[in-house]
């Protein structure tokens, strides 16, 4: 804390040019034709027009996303600006198993038009870092020296099954490389390049402004010492596993996009990546920092060269902005340029200069804090790769650990930032303006026309090496500013705290906070800032990670919602530990979430850390040791098939409805019904085994299969909590996850995968008001839920039945029912269960099959009817080794015992005074002509027939108590028996049935 | 006899007989479970094999004993679950749980007591905490975490199987069934009930769920096989210490003491008749045991006849052998109203009316009751639930004339006469006259 200094804070400003152009009536929409980018307090503004190349932040801040911009679009309000891009990808994105597919190795700056669907090609217009220069290489021609870093070359398509060549005309409808707009002053180098650097370097940077707090609290973690020897090691070393990490980010790719795209979640991580990482390499101290810079600057060169697998020029570029920060010490101008052009970059360059692995880890853990204010929900995966990556820098520092271990928890956000800040490096790049032409825009792309601002790259990069050597020094300070990262959370998350609060708060515990500034290049940042830097350049550096911040919470509304009302509700002295709190959700910590729900900690819940398990057997299972029992195993029902026969029209249906929407990122609902032991739920399961099998293929996104039992709840209102707690660990109340998840599901977030809900058996959700289940067909149909419902129940007409109108309707008419088997189904079943073990005739599985089929066409029944007969055969022979085939005997004895009923039996072996009495109630009911008697006109009856048979009659006591057990058996339907004499008797078999049975019992 | 002892061993009578009394009594009390299942040695083999394959292969079953009240369910329960528990590999495998409709008479609780017998984690102590969403998650969890070879096997014991088909949604059940039915720890769920249409209670996607196993316990015992059942039971072991009263005891209770007694076949008979479960045999014969002392060493046919007449005899008469007059006027005068009214029902002032016409008749024969008396008499009659309101309490009316029923049969008012004490003759011509 106390590093940290009080500024300014600066924030990306983004405004619409001109006015509005169109008015779309059905999205109520406008479109517009540029964009301008400032940073708040700067003259400067860049100019974003469709048709150009831009970088949107993602999660990696050395590769932001590439995309080409075509339209912008704003709604009624103009709160949100939104954009439509045409995706590139880089080859980090594309699966680690397709990458061989390329079939050489892949220039630097090479990217790839995106043909997938997958992404959503609509995005948050605040999530644009810039423009970038992306020109298209014919197939046959080389590509230029790489030399050129700002531009991004584009050779082939990927489809997201195969490389193509590109068709030249994609690329031409929009120019190639997209002119400066000079039209607005980009940033003005005006500010004072001494004094102040940032607002000296033409505060194109500013643009992705990084929190101020995270810089500075970047530069109190100043330790990364880890890092700088890590960084020190070997560039290559570093560039692999960094590019590793990136790997694994880009099998995530497609989704993340997604996610990016919409919300740019990444971005924050990314800004605090970069800032934390660079300075939290430099020694807080301005004075290292300086020196630091120098060594950067020279290195980053080398790196830039080094750093082949990030490659592009623009990654370059934003190398060299991390050396920029050193740069703000430094006086020229072009070091800052570079510097506030892209703190991202900064970041990015910065920690591949040091060493990849400490950049990766880095940017893991500054991503984590993000993350975990996004995806507190979300974050479900525990991913450890973080810590792994960067196993040099928790030995170093301890806290950072901690930091991992935020990470830890959530690990999918981390991969997520990653790709995202990929993206948004190259539009930092772009933003880099030499310093000589300070006026061009951010748009312009830096590379090929300044010569300065390469020049300055080069610089930084030079830095960047020698900081790495010199980092390693510094590294200690760095576990200070971990711990504050929660607090970064918590301001980020709230969106709402007024900005003077946010200074304050993030000078306190932002910066603190924000440092995952394990990179060095944050620390030098820091350092510089606390330094006393002019504070213009702090400034910038400020907005830059409060826009961060801010545009991150506020992008991504959807999945923090629920914890930001928690945050905000809570004071802000609670915050911290709130926001540990719900870490600790995410992660190991703690199950619970604090903060709304603190009445559960008073009330005897389940103990914490109890682990549902049943206590395992000290002796193992016996397996099968004959034919029988290995067939008993086979057929029962727990057995899972190796494929679901006779329902592949089902299956199919079920397939392409969840994948087309899993594809289209779209959601839906689908109402399966059947009656009991036609397959549903198992056709389901296996839908959703195959289409895992596929996303894992990377054939499709990832999405979430979640499924809850209206049997399996206790109230319908459980199945939020249920869902809730499927989704995000958390354990909540009914009614507050119910808030949750409607926030959850209507509004958008970034990188959100699709979510496939399967509700069994749908009718218990029912309702007086019907809003458990208005609910969940409601979701679906919001823009932003990607959530696909299919639920299950019995009866075809339940939505006629039972359903409300506006709940019946939102269910929509996908419908789908299950006839039950045909014989030839359960003979198809039971033989493919079997699978070639021998151990039925033939003609008994028919037997089985039709009489199943006539009666119920119950799978289950059928499985357990088999299972019997092999009982029966197995006892029939004396040795269960010499058992032979289950022949047909065998199962009509299963079927006799399943089948029939047991009335007559029953009868047959009931007492004497028993027998009569039924008799006695058969007569009296035909006296009296009705189906019903009490039990006096009963016993009157019951007297004189036991005086005809011969008997001694029996008392009133005796009597009732022959009529209790009678009725007890349900034989006889009864009043309740403290109506004594009184009490009403009827018959629970047919009287022909009775009389059937006691003549048998008399001949 | 050959295995016993050589050395026969001699004790006191008295000794003799707290010992008789106290095997006899555990065995009629069913504190001791008789060696082996008597008439049900199939459905015996049947439970085993399949209870012993969950216990060794882990294979989830589910089966329902089914069969009237006293037929011996949950004997031949326990006998296979002893049985089984002598298994070494089986002792300590499974976890047996037991529940009882009567006792778990919600979710809730069984939920509780399911946690708590299988002593999961979220049990302290002897508390189970969490709600009953949490428990029942909970449960499901840990269930669903078992697989089939290397978690222990749950046999699931429930008791009047039939009530927990009564709890909302059939919650339990369908978990329970839906455990034993799909890859999760091996359970075995094992219905006991005397209902024979318990499936018909069952939900259709329970039912469904349910393997549809059902033993059926249906005694078909012959006279001649109840006559071997009571020798059975009433004989001693061969472990009894004193050899020589083992001998004349079981000496005493041979077919041919029997069969000399044809009153005693015949009260055996009326039994046999009226029922064939054990419970109401073993009533008898420990009404018998209870006769036998250091002075009547042995159970005589007397005894049993004695016992048998303490068993059949009706409630209802020993109550009105305790009335008073008046209160015996006034059944007598409702048994009239019935005759006249054909079981329509009466209010006090009917049989107010009628009691003061035979007063009016035979004024000299009985005391002249007041008013006030005769209420109370009839309220006494009503406590007795010999005669019983027909209206809803809730109803404000007069005790006067409160509709009423009476809860006696004519047989049982006869007879009743018959033997009351003293009773006047003027009465007892009243009662049988065919008209008040």
């Amino acid at each position: 804390m106390v590093r940290y200094f009080t500024r300014l804070r600066m924030r990306r400003i983004y405004k619409w040019g001109g006015r509005p152009y169109i008015f779309d009536r059905k999205l109520k929409s406008y479109g517009f034709e540029y964009l301008n980018m400032s940073v708040e307090g700067q003259e400067a503004v860049t100019t974003v027009t469709p048709g150009q190349y831009i970088l949107i932040e993602g999660n990696d801040d050395e590769y932001p996303f590439v995309a080409k911009l075509l339209k912008f679009f704003g709604d009624e309000s103009h709160k949100q600006k939104k954009a439509l891009v045409q995706w590139f990808l880089r080859l980090s994105e594309v699966p680690q198993n397709k990458k061989l597919l390329l079939g050489r190795s892949p220039h630097p700056q090479e990217i790839f038009y995106y043909l997938g669907r997958a992404c959503d090609n609509e995005i948050n217009a605040e999530s644009i870092l810039g423009t970038v220069d992306v020109q298209h290489v014919p197939e046959d021609t080389p590509f230029p020296e790489p030399g050129t870093k700002d531009t991004l070359y584009v050779k082939l398509s990927w489809d997201t099954k195969a490389f193509n060549v590109l068709d030249p005309v994609l690329m031409q409808d929009t120019p190639a490389s997209t002119p400066p707009k000079p039209a607005l002053p980009l940033f003005p180098p005006c500010a004072s390049p001494t004094a102040t650097p940032v607002s000296r370097g033409p505060v194109r940077r500013a643009l992705p402004t990084p929190d101020p707090t995270v810089m500075r609290r970047a530069g109190s973690v100043s330790d990364t010492r880890a890092t700088m020897s890590a960084g020190k090691r070997s560039t290559l070393e570093a560039e692999s596993i960094h590019s590793a990490s990136k790997l694994s980010a880009s099998k995530i790719l497609s989704a993340k996009r997604r996610g990016s795209a919409a919300d740019t979640p990444g971005v924050r991580k990314k800004l605090q990546l970069s800032i934390g990482a660079s300075p939290g390499k430099k020694m807080t101290r301005a004075d290292v920092l300086c020196e630091l810079l120098d060594e950067e600057m020279e290195s980053e060169k080398v790196i830039s060269l080094k750093l082949s697998s990030s490659v592009s020029h623009s990654l370059q570029h934003g190398c060299s902005l991390s050396p920029m920060r050193s740069g703000c010490k430094t006086p020229n101008g072009q070091r800052r340029f570079p510097w506030k052009l892209s703190s991202i970059s900064l970041d990015r360059l910065s920690p591949t200069a040091l060493g990849e692995q400490d950049l990766s880890s880095d940017l893991l853990l500054a991503v984590i804090p993000l993350a975990l204010e996004d995806e507190v929900f979300e974050a479900g995966l525990p991913t450890d790769a973080g810590s792994a990556n960067t196993p040099k820098k928790r030995q170093a520092t301890p806290r950072r650990n901690y930091v991992r271990e935020q990470k830890a928890t959530t690990p999918s956000r981390r991969k997520e930032s990653a790709m995202a800040i990929r993206k948004p490096a190259l539009g930092v790049l772009a933003e880099e303006d030499s310093e000589d032409s300070p006026m061009q825009p951010i748009a312009l792309t830096p590379r090929s026309k300044r010569k300065s601002a390469q020049l300055v790259s080069l610089r930084i990069r030079k830095q960047l090496n020698l900081l790495d050597n010199t980092q390693e020094l510094i590294s200690d300070g760095d576990d200070d500013c971990f711990v504050p990262s929660k607090k970064d959370l918590q301001s980020s998350s709230d969106e709402e705290k007024t900005d003077s609060e946010e200074e304050t708060r993030g000078r306190n515990c932002k910066t603190s906070v924000r440092t995952p500034c394990k990179t060095p290049s944050k620390k030098d940042l820091q350092s510089s800032t606390d330094e006393g830097k002019t504070e213009s350049e702090e400034e910038t550096v400020v907005r830059k990670t409060r826009g961060r911040n801010c545009k991150t919470s506020v992008r991504t509304p959807h999945k923090k919602p629920s914890k930001k009302k928690d945050l905000q509700s809570s004071s802000d002295s609670e915050e911290e530990t709130m926001v540990r709190k719900t870490r600790g959700r995410n992660g190991k910590a703690s199950a619970r979430t604090p903060c709304k729900t603190p009445s559960k900690k008073v009330t005897p819940s389940t103990p914490r850390h109890a682990t549902p398990s049943i206590p395992s057997r000290t002796v193992p299972a016996r397996q099968p040791g004959n034919i029988l029992e290995e067939a008993r195993a086979r057929l029962h029902v727990s057995s899972v098939p190796e494929s679901l026969p006779c329902r592949e029209q089902e299956f199919q249906d079920i397939y392409n409805f969840v994948e087309s929407k899993v594809m289209d990122g779209t959601g839906g609902c689908m109402y399966i019904s059947g009656v009991p032991g036609t397959g549903k739920t198992a056709t389901i399961h296996e839908v959703i085994r195959c289409l895992q099998h596929a996303s894992d293929m990377d054939e499709i996104p990832t999405f979430r299969f979640i499924e809850i039992n209206g049997m399996k709840m206790t109230d319908p209102h459980q199945a939020y909590v249920q869902i809730l707690q499927k989704l995000t660990d958390q354990k909540v109340t009914a009614d507050h996850a119910a808030a949750l998840l409607e926030k959850r599901f209507s509004n958008p977030a970034p990188k959100k995968e699709t979510t496939v809900l399967l509700v069994d058996e749908l009718d218990l959700l029912w309702t007086r008001k019907q809003n458990v289940m208005y609910n969940l067909f409601d979701w679906p149909t919001r823009r932003h839920a990607r959530l696909v419902v299919l639920t299950i129940a019995n009866t075809m007409d339940l939505p006629e039945r039972i359903m409300i109108n506006r709940v019946a309707s939102r269910l929509g008419l996908t419908r789908m029912s299950f006839q039950p088997y045909s014989f030839k189904q359960l003979q198809q079943i039971i033989t493919s269960r079997l699978n070639k073990v021998k151990a039925f005739e033939e003609d008994a599985l028919q037997l089985v099959s039709r009489k199943v089929a006539a009666l119920s066409g119950d799978a289950r029944r059928c499985l357990d009817i088999c299972r019997r007969a092999t009982e029966i055969c197995e006892h029939s022979t004396s040795h269960p080794s010499s058992a032979g085939l289950v022949r047909m005997n065998h199962v009509m004895e299963a079927l006799d015992e399943m089948f029939s009923s047991s009335y007559i039996t029953a009868i047959r072996c009931a007492s004497l005074q028993e027998q009569l009495f039924l008799r006695a109630v058969i007569a009296e009911f035909r006296r009296l002509g009705l189906e019903e008697a009490t039990f006096q006109q009963v016993f009157v009856q019951h007297r004189a027939l036991s005086r005809v048979e011969g008997l001694q009659p029996i008392s009133v006591s005796e009597g009732l108590a022959v009529c209790q057990r009678l009725g007890a058996c349900r034989l006889l339907l009864l009043e309740a028996s403290r109506l004594d004499m009184l009490q009403r008797v009827r018959l629970n078999v047919s009287q022909d049935d009775v009389l059937y049975a006691l003549k048998a019992v008399r001949d | 006899m050959s295995k016993r002892k050589v050395k026969e061993t001699h004790m006191p009578v008295g000794e003799c007989i707290s010992q008789v009394q106290m095997i006899l009594r555990e065995r009629f009390c069913h504190q001791r479970l008789p060696e082996k299942p008597v008439g049900m040695e199939s459905q015996h083999k049947h439970l085993l094999e399949l209870l012993r394959r969950t216990a060794v292969h882990g294979e989830s079953n589910s089966v329902l004993i089914v069969g009237p009240r006293g037929s011996g369910k949950t004997m031949l329960l326990n006998c296979v679950l002893r049985e089984l528990l002598e298994v070494k590999d089986v002792n300590k495998n499974v976890l047996p749980v037991h529940l009882n409709g009567l006792l778990q008479t919600d979710d809730r609780i069984a939920l509780k007591e399911i946690t708590r017998q299988l002593n999961l984690e979220n049990v302290v102590g002897d508390k189970v905490f969490g709600s009953f969403a949490e428990n029942l998650a909970f449960l499901l969890e840990a269930l669903k975490k078992g697989d089939r070879s290397s978690s222990r096997p749950v046999l699931f014991i429930l008791d009047e199987f039939d009530l927990f088909a009564h709890h909302k949604n059939q919650t339990l059940l369908y978990n329970l069934l839906d455990v034993s039915q799909s890859a999760q720890a091996p359970v075995a769920v094992i219905g006991l009930t005397c209902r024979l249409d318990v499936l018909e209670l069952l939900e259709k996607r329970v039912k469904s769920r349910f393997s549809h196993r059902q033993i059926h316990l249906l005694s078909s015992l012959s006279f001649i096989q109840y006559l071997d059942n009571v020798r059975s039971q009433l004989s001693l072991p061969q472990d009894f210490p004193d050899t020589n009263f083992y001998d004349e005891w079981n000496d005493g209770i041979k077919v041919r003491h029997f069969s000399s007694y044809p009153q005693l076949v015949d009260v055996l008979q009326r039994h046999y008749n009226s029922s064939k479960d054990f419970r109401s045999l073993h009533l008898l014969l420990m009404l018998a045991l209870s006769r036998v002392s250091a002075s009547k060493p042995a159970i005589k046919p007397t005894d049993l006849l004695e016992a048998s007449r303490v068993c059949m005899v009706d409630s209802k008469a020993n109550i009105l052998h305790g009335l008073s007059i008046l209160e015996l006027c006034l059944i007598i005068a409702m048994k009239h109203l019935n005759d006249i009214y054909e079981g329509e029902p009466f209010n006090f002032q009917m049989v107010h009316n009628e009691f003061k016409k035979f007063l009016q008749r035979k004024s000299h024969s009985i005391h002249n009751f007041d008013k006030p008396v005769v209420i109370k008499a009839f309220e006494h009659l009503q406590q007795l639930e010999l005669i019983k309101s027909m209206d809803s309490s809730t109803a404000k009316i007069q005790k006067e004339y409160q509709l009423m029923k009476l809860l006696l049969d004519h047989s049982q008012i006869m007879e009743a006469l018959q033997k009351y004490p003293q009773c006047p003759t003027d009465v007892k011509q009243w009662a049988m006259s065919a008209f008040g």
